[in-house]
């Protein structure tokens, strides 16, 4: 059998292709985590960022404008979140929970008119030098501007965490608050700008899957990666590197699944779909079961709410 | 001026005012969001939430979609009492369908007494296994059981697809990915000529009442509550944290396998791939807004049930897409966590003047 080295080139390409919005959105929860918030509303973000993306690039004609509005829509739709747990101090797995309801059904609500409209074809970057390098070529080049980014947020948040100031005091208000308040930190400005930033990446996430992904709108078209990003976040244990790793696992079973039906392998098709939650599962065990080590690697204050009495 | 003041005990009027308040603040924004649509906003809300239970069809509709929401948030209850957050009532609703559904299949064609009684336990069973799963991966493997729950759903839809494509998909059913017909004794009676309500009711109620009884008679519903305040408090009173997390998670997967049952025995009478409009998503609502109380929980589920009605008539009458209903539904949860602020903090208005 001859294996073209180009074509495994192609899929690995592919697998990362389908790792981007996992690690965009990843990457944002896990600032908004660290900052001790708990945000389960990931897949009503992405949604939204989605169909913004989407619409704005159908009516505006601009892709710029198409994708900061994405990430301006994930920014307000997570306002609403913040605003509950942080001002009115609710509870944040509810509320996330009511942000992924409410997010579905106003995507399907804008949506509505947008249904079968063709997208618009999104500019890749190095197209040219695809076929210069064998095997290397097509995963280093010839994709949006968008793949890149993914590729370098994960080091970019690392950086920022260890190596910031800001990123510092981010960490200070997610293991502890009341000390980093008695520093004179505003805990709650620095949730605030967390879960916003969150939002944002998410957003992106969103407008990369109706954008340049599968460039169309469906309702509920993230299917379930909103959910699938949180769970990446658990199985970094909070280090965004180890986000990356976990993105091209759930991207490579997704991408493997369409390559199996397409030699034919006979397993039936709802079970290779099936896969990236079974193995979603079989992860966060394998994890979560050293107690300690997952109590180290948590942020202290992770989904608890924090309020000063004046 | 105003000034808040952080209050020393929830008061109890407020805690059962407050979800009348998110309904009624729900009503004004759904208003608001029919008019920025370019409808008129009473005229939609009428739609949405007057026309469809106007008539005796409609009422009985809005009973059918109450019945398993109730059933299921009187299950998450149990759960949500005690600190255990099980969002993965959908799918332990699907896998109860399934089971119940094959074991209906077993019997197709036949007739008895006792076909159903083994139908609507085999339903049980299945919600409650589902559910053992992330119990037990939380109790031996500290695993997160909002994640288990909730891919665990995504796992069951898969399931019921397969098999109705596949291996139980009706012989003579032209490739439709649905079972066969089940026969009529493993089907619930309807209560009346003519309309579509059924026997199912009887078994919500039944899990209220004795939903009821379990939290406000027993040793156990006072130890569900003690480790819904505090888990420290709970484990210091020697209570076996892991048995209670296991059997809430049972009861709320039964709860939500029986829900299946109804909808697949009842109105269906067959398994096919959509067998419930997330029904289980949406009990999580119900449960928060009748304050996980069994009372409240009926209450609440009417309301959410007329969201499910009004979707259906603002779509036909105003082609407005089905996700309307949820729209409503994530407003109604966001007001109720809102306005919630009330049971904790006091808005004293102090005049400006000197």
């Amino acid at each position: 059998m001859i294996i073209d080295i180009n074509f495994i080139g192609l899929i690995i390409a592919s697998i990362m292709a389908s790792a981007v919005p996992l690690i965009l959105a990843s990457c944002g929860e896990l600032i908004t985590e660290r900052s001790g918030v708990l945000n389960l509303g990931v897949e009503g973000m992405m949604i939204i960022g989605a169909i913004s993306g989407f619409a704005l690039m159908t009516v505006t004609g601009s892709l710029i404008i198409a994708v900061f509005g994405a990430m301006l829509a994930g920014v307000l739709i997570s306002t609403i979140f913040a605003f509950l747990t942080q001002t009115l101090i609710t509870n944040h797995v509810a509320t996330g929970l009511a942000l992924t309801i409410f997010g579905i059904g106003i995507s399907a609500m804008i949506g509505k008119n947008f249904v079968g409209i063709p997208g618009k074809e999104f500019p890749v970057l190095f197209e040219g030098l695809k076929d210069t390098i064998p095997l290397l070529g097509p995963i280093l080049f010839g994709h949006s501007i968008v793949f890149y980014f993914a590729f370098a947020l994960p080091f970019i948040t690392s950086y920022f965490l260890k190596k910031t100031k800001i990123g510092l005091i981010v960490r200070a208000v997610g293991d502890s608050p009341e000390s980093a308040s008695n520093q004179g930190i505003n805990v709650k400005l620095v949730r605030y700008a967390c879960i916003l930033y969150g939002g944002a990446m998410s957003g992106l996430a969103g407008a990369y899957l109706s954008m340049i992904y599968t460039p169309q709108w469906i309702e509920n078209m993230t299917g379930g990666r909103g959910w699938i990003a949180l769970a990446l976040v658990v199985f970094s244990t909070w280090n965004p590197i180890k986000i990356l790793i976990g993105a091209m696992i759930f991207g490579g079973l997704t991408i493997i699944q369409f390559h199996m039906q397409a030699i034919g392998v006979r397993i039936p098709v709802q079970f290779l779909t099936a896969l990236p939650y079974i193995v979603t599962i079989i992860v966060l065990v394998v994890i979560s079961r050293d107690s300690r080590k997952i109590r180290l690697s948590t942020p202290s204050s992770l989904g608890k709410s924090f309020h000063k009495d004046n | 001026m105003i000034k808040i003041v952080k209050r020393d005990q929830p008061p109890r009027a407020i805690f059962f005012f407050t979800p009348v308040l998110a309904i009624f603040l729900t009503l004004v924004a759904g208003g608001l969001i029919f008019f920025i649509l370019g409808f008129k906003p009473f005229e939609a809300l009428k739609f949405f939430f007057i026309v469809p239970i106007a008539d005796k069809y409609g009422f009985s509709e809005l009973l059918l979609k109450a019945t398993p929401l109730c059933l299921i948030a009187i299950g998450l209850s149990f759960c949500f009492k005690s600190n255990n957050w099980n969002i993965g009532a959908e799918g332990q609703l699907t896998f109860g369908a399934i089971v119940s559904g094959g074991v209906a299949l077993l019997f197709y064609e036949q007739e008895g007494f006792y076909i159903l009684p083994i139908v609507i336990l085999a339903g049980a069973i299945g919600g409650m296994l589902y559910a053992s799963i992330p119990a037990i991966l939380k109790t031996y493997f500290n695993t997160n059981e909002i994640l288990v729950s909730l891919m665990l759903v995504y796992v069951s839809k898969l399931i019921l697809d397969y098999l109705v494509v596949g291996p139980w998909s009706n012989p003579e059913g032209f490739n439709f990915p649905e079972t066969r017909q089940f026969s009529d004794s493993a089907k619930l009676p309807l209560l009346f000529e003519g309309l579509r309500i059924h026997a199912g009711i009887f078994l919500a109620l039944a899990a209220v009442v004795i939903s009821w009884f379990v939290f406000y008679k027993t040793y156990l519903g006072f130890q569900m509550k003690v480790s819904g305040f505090s888990l420290k408090t709970a484990r210091y009173a020697g209570y076996k944290g892991k048995k209670m997390i296991i059997l809430v998670f049972l009861i709320s997967g039964a709860c939500a396998g029986l829900a299946g049952v109804g909808e697949i025995t009842g109105p269906i009478g067959q398994l096919h791939r959509e067998i419930s409009p997330d029904y289980g998503f949406t009990a999580i609502i119900v449960a928060f807004l009748g304050r996980l109380h069994p009372v409240g929980i009926i209450f609440a589920s009417l309301v959410v049930a007329i969201t499910y009605l009004g979707a259906e008539t603002a779509q036909i009458f105003m082609q407005i897409p089905k996700y309307t209903g949820q729209v409503f539904q994530g407003m109604i949860l966001f007001f109720l966590l809102a306005s919630d602020y009330l049971l904790f903090f006091k808005i004293k208005f102090i005049g400006s003047k000197k």
